[in-house]
């Protein structure tokens, strides 16, 4: 029998395994932030140990640094010490580290990939959930908790048991102005929060093959919110092409052979996934959140549920209490939802292809009156490609706001948060209560319909736009 | 890590499901460096509401907690571990976790109990019928006792065993240094490497 793309990634990483003992597995990555790593290089100072590998290890500052004023100290004091910490981490521990205002320096999920870091068939693990992020180009990537930060930085392997396995075939192909992550939307309300709980998912099918590495990136990246720890796709000659002369991808001398291997490692035709989940991508259309978690969706053409709606007990209580916290009556079209904030960033949907396609709705229009729209890149390399491709003055041009890289609002440890009762349209990955700022609620959306949304100030789609207003 | 044979201690009823781990202990608290101190931060939002189920003395003692399905989904921050610990709760039970809480409390000394759906809701209905009922939830066994109640529970074998042993990860995978580095030896040349 044939083997899956994840087992054979697998396989070529197992140390040791044992009977009723995880498999310890050898990490190939190791990305490191100031957010979950403190208490871990703590750990390493208590016990006297040493960074096993740090050539294996690279660090960012991203979740906690402003994206205004840049040059100059970090206004909050806490955050100010947790950076200062990362850094006297990585000097202490001889670990290299891409700080605020270094040209590398961005999202850990937006910057291994463009960097050439994430390549087929490795292991990559960060202490940050969306590290599935990474599947998109064939490897194995998680995200992991302080504890296990210090387990790979003091051994560089992690123990794991082994992973259910499950295809989501992805059949027909996504229609004009429907994204990756309305597709990532509708499978997530198709399997709830928990349907991907214990399994590596290998997305497949013509739509994938015909998605763009970025849009690969963004699905990967909302696996987590259907639990799938892991997310991944074969590599292909899309991926072939993202990564050839990336900084950390193989040399020439090497390509030829490298490429051999990383074809090797796709799917055999007679493996067996342990369970299979279809979805028609034909059908799937712009796709928002009404709810306090990423399951609780629906298409932008429809109307906020009811909570009899929904067939189980604890559904019901689930969707009453959300309703009341993103303070929506049953029945409203989602389209007549009036939105403050449009935020588009996040290691979701931070990349330039996502800048381009919101530029894109934008060019030569406003934003709403009572609406304010942040964009906020995922690194300083995609900033400064959009900004040498004109983007940035068409956000800004429009009434948007242009920003440095990091995390932003997608999670609001920084100055960039939602006030209490404040309503956003947001292309990153979580709506969970408080998420974007104490009281805020949010609308998940694509970088479409969040490009819309700012001109109307309303949620929408691009076909919803006048054409004459243009300028 | 301490060594964890059985728990006995009241429970309280959190009759919500997915409960995310941004709820547990929110992004405000994360600046923070050490790796203690994060009892207060706790379920802080809801802990305004003084409807809330942590709000009701009958439960102040409590050191388990009984949660609806799919608890500590999302971000992968230990600090809701943490928080739940620093609170006192030793126990958690559900009818399933995200992968990568569990996997955290596994690493840091929580029990995470996995319990079929049915059964958690009969616990819920004993423990509110009788707040001061004593829950015992018994490793070796893994069985949780509750009056009259015998539940089972899973737990992975390995996680099991170093609960019982109290037994530190890192010392056990660093027992097998050489096998690293043999494997290390092995590993593909072109593989990326910084600086
Ligand atoms: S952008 Fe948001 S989801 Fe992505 S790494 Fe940063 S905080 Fe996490």
């Amino acid at each position: 029998m044939g083997k899956t793309l994840v087992e054979k990634v697998w396989a070529e990483h197992v140390v040791r395994s044992a009977d009723n003992e995880p498999d310890l597995l050898f990490i190939d990555l190791h990305l490191v932030h100031e957010v979950s790593s403190p208490q871990a290089f703590d750990g390493l100072r208590l016990a006297g140990r040493k960074v096993s590998r740090p050539d294996l290890t690279l660090a960012t500052e991203d979740h906690n640094v402003p994206t205004l004023n840049i040059d100059q100290p970090i206004a909050d004091p806490v955050s100010r010490i947790q950076i200062e910490t990362l850094r006297k981490n990585c000097e202490e521990f001889d670990i290299h580290l891409y700080p605020l205002g270094s040209r590398e320096q961005g999202i850990v999920h937006v910057i291994g990939p463009e960097l050439g870091l994430t390549q087929p068939g490795m292991t990559i693990v960060c202490g940050d959930s969306h590290t599935s992020t990474h599947g998109a180009f064939g490897a194995i990537a998680f995200g992991i908790g302080t504890s296990e930060v210090e387990h790979v930085l003091a051994t560089q392997t992690l123990s794991q048991a082994r992973l259910k396995t499950m295809a989501v075939n992805v059949t027909g192909v996504l229609s004009p102005g429907v994204t990756s992550k309305d597709l990532a939307l509708a499978l997530i309300a198709q399997t709830g929060t928990g349907g991907g709980q214990g399994f590596a998912v290998e997305y497949r099918g013509v739509a994938i093959e015909k998605m763009s590495m970025e849009s690969r990136m963004t699905l990967c990246n909302m696996s987590i919110e259907w639990g799938a720890k892991v997310g991944l796709i074969a590599p292909d000659q899309r991926t072939f092409e993202y990564l050839k002369g990336k900084k950390f991808s193989p040399k020439r001398e090497d390509w030829d052979r490298v490429v051999e291997h990383w074809k090797s490692l796709a799917t055999d035709s007679d493996a067996v996934f342990d369970k299979e989940i279809v979805i028609d991508a034909s059908l799937v259309t712009p796709f928002v959140t009404w709810g306090t978690n990423p399951s609780q969706g629906v298409a932008l053409s429809s109307k906020v549920p009811m909570p009899e709606d929904f067939a189980s007990v604890a559904e019901q209580i689930d969707a009453t209490k959300a309703l009341e916290y993103m303070d929506l009556t049953p029945g409203t079209p989602m389209r007549e939802i009036e939105i403050d904030t449009v935020f588009i960033g996040s290691c979701t949907n931070s990349r330039i292809e996502d800048f381009r396609a919101a530029a894109e709705v934008i060019r030569g229009r406003k934003v709403a009156k009572n609406t304010r729209l942040l964009v906020v890149p995922g690194s300083v390399r995609v900033r400064l490609e959009a900004e040498a491709e004109g983007l940035d003055s068409i956000f800004v041009d429009a009434g948007g706001e242009w920003r440095g890289a990091g995390c932003s609002m997608c999670l609001g440890m920084n100055p960039d948060k939602l006030k209490p009762g404040e309503r956003s349209a947001s292309t990153s990955n979580r709506n969970f209560e408080g998420r974007q700022g104490k009281g805020g609620r949010t609308h998940l959306v694509s970088p479409l319909v969040a490009a819309a949304t700012a001109v109307m100030g309303h949620l929408a789609a691009p076909t919803d736009l006048p054409s004459e207003v243009r300028g | 890590m301490e060594k964890f044979t059985t728990h006995a201690g009241l429970a309280v009823p959190m009759r919500i499901s997915n409960i995310d781990t941004d709820q547990i202990i929110s992004s405000a608290h994360l600046k923070r460096i050490t790796r203690t101190g994060f009892e207060d931060a706790l379920f802080e939002e809801w802990r305004k509401d003084p409807e809330f189920i942590l709000n009701n003395p009958q439960y102040s003692t409590a050191s388990i907690l009984i949660a609806g399905a799919n608890f500590g989904i999302g971000s992968s921050r230990e600090h809701a571990v943490w928080a739940l610990m620093d609170y006192g709760f030793k126990v958690v039970i559900s009818s399933r976790f995200g992968d990568i809480f569990r996997g955290n409390s596994g690493k840091a000394g929580l029990l995470t109990a996995q319990v079929e759906q049915d059964l958690v809701d009969r616990l819920w209905s004993a423990v509110e019928a009788e707040p001061a009922l004593t829950v015992s939830v018994d490793l070796e066994a893994r069985m949780i006792r509750c009056g009259t109640l015998s539940v089972p529970f899973q737990i992975d074998d390995y996680t099991r065993w170093r609960f019982l042993e109290g037994l530190d990860d890192i010392g056990i995978t660093l027992s097998h240094r050489d096998e690293i580095a043999n494997f290390a030896k092995s590993r593909h040349d072109w593989m990326p490497r910084i600086n």
